[in-house]
């Protein structure tokens, strides 16, 4: 597979898995202007993972967005582990899509000027509801962990969990290094600066601590994953796998 | 009819209410960016107001029923991206449109649409559709939707 296929699908698997995991909140939502926003931050997610489903598949010729999505095993996903991990707690949702937005709102910077002109304008695109999704996630952070002694407590659980899959946001593999040589790629390393310094405001203004870097846990490149997404993608992928032809 | 019209092409998509705010066409909320006429055959190009935006499906559909209704068969759409949609489209008229209708339209001051009060609070920043907030006036307590900027 060809390296600018495969740098579309990793964005557009970690948009559809998050969004997927934000899809499950629906009406379950601690109150009914959450359980809308979270609705609505899926439903982007969506779009987003959709302008690039849709990218792939005239690259590659072969399949379609929906086969991409709905057809493929958990070794052939490249998500961040990041986006798959469980919903938890509201503040665990919270942590989890901070850290994801503060990544994604930074990396579509970059990848906006990509020379890329289909990259750059999806990601134009989704830089904007990105825009959103990270006060949101922010504006709850601060709220949680400046919140009570439990909110607090359980935020900073979240908090130290999530930590180990932030590594790999950052990764460079062969494929991302040659998609910043051709300059349609952005340079993972490069973001770290920014990243941390939405990560450090936030957590401060949020009276939390900053985990110290331990494990870190990575492959996702690879279609390597926690346990979870087989789970995720059985729920997501059963009905056009079982009824191939359902419309609906 | 078919001899590249495209005037009369606008004029048809302009007959086109929104499909979750029916007060302003799609041409007005400013997701039909262009329309050409090459080779016999018009192309639509149309961009998403937000990428995950359920009605960009319903107003697609919409524009194909309209056009065959009135005859116009030689067609096609295309999606495009760029440039991303942005509420900066919108003219006064449109925004007027909307304030009528009871939507506070996007602005960097937020008014209440009934009472135009600014004295207003952002009760969410995400509402019934993609593209709209809710908001409550603190001097005529009516709660409202705001069109946010993007």
């Amino acid at each position: 597979m060809n390296s600018l296929i495969q740098y579309t699908l990793r964005i557009a698997d970690s948009s559809l898995i998050l969004g997927q995991r934000m899809s499950q909140w629906c009406s379950n939502g601690p109150t009914l202007e959450e359980d809308i926003a979270m609705s609505n931050i899926a439903l982007d997610l969506f779009g987003q993972a959709n302008g690039f489903y849709e990218y792939a598949a005239q690259l590659d010729g072969s399949r379609s967005a929906d086969e991409l999505a709905f057809k493929r095993n958990e070794r052939e996903f490249f998500n961040h582990q990041l986006s798959e991990q469980e919903n938890g707690n509201f503040g665990t949702t919270t942590v989890r899509n901070f850290l994801h937005d503060a990544f994604n709102f930074l990396f579509y910077t970059e990848l906006a000027s990509s020379k890329d002109e289909t990259l750059a304008a999806l990601s134009a695109k989704s830089l904007k509801e990105v825009k959103y999704h990270l006060r949101h996630s922010s504006n709850w952070l601060i709220r949680l962990g400046d919140g009570t002694q439990e909110s607090n407590m359980k935020v900073q659980e979240s908090l130290n969990f999530l930590w180990q899959y932030t590594g790999e946001l950052f990764e460079m593999d062969e494929i991302d290094n040659e998609m910043l040589d051709e300059g349609a790629g952005v340079d993972n390393n490069k973001l770290r600066k920014g990243w941390d310094e939405i990560i450090n405001s936030t957590i401060e203004k949020a009276k939390l601590t900053r985990p110290v870097d331990g494990y870190m846990a990575n492959g996702s490149k690879k279609g390597i994953h926690t346990e979870h997404l087989g789970f995720l993608l059985a729920e997501m992928q059963f009905l056009p796998r079982a009824y191939p032809d359902a419309k609906w | 009819m078919q001899n590249g019209n495209t005037a009369h092409i606008w004029k048809l998509l302009n007959t086109i209410p929104d499909p979750e705010i029916p007060a302003i066409s799609i041409v007005e909320l400013g997701v039909i960016r262009d329309v050409t006429f090459s080779d016999k055959s018009y192309t639509i190009l149309i961009t998403p107001t937000y990428s995950g935006c359920p009605a960009v499906k319903t107003f697609t559909d919409d524009i194909k029923e309209c056009l065959k209704e009135n005859g116009v068969r030689n067609f096609k759409l295309k999606l495009i991206y760029s440039p991303a949609w942005t509420t900066d489209w919108m003219t006064d008229k449109t925004k007027e449109k909307l304030r009528k209708y009871g939507i506070a339209p996007p602005s960097n001051t937020v008014r209440c649409p009934q009472c135009n009060s600014k004295n207003v609070e952002i009760l969410s920043e995400f509402g019934a559709t993609a593209c709209k907030s809710m908001c409550r006036c603190s001097n005529c307590l009516e709660p409202f939707e705001f069109f946010k900027c993007i």
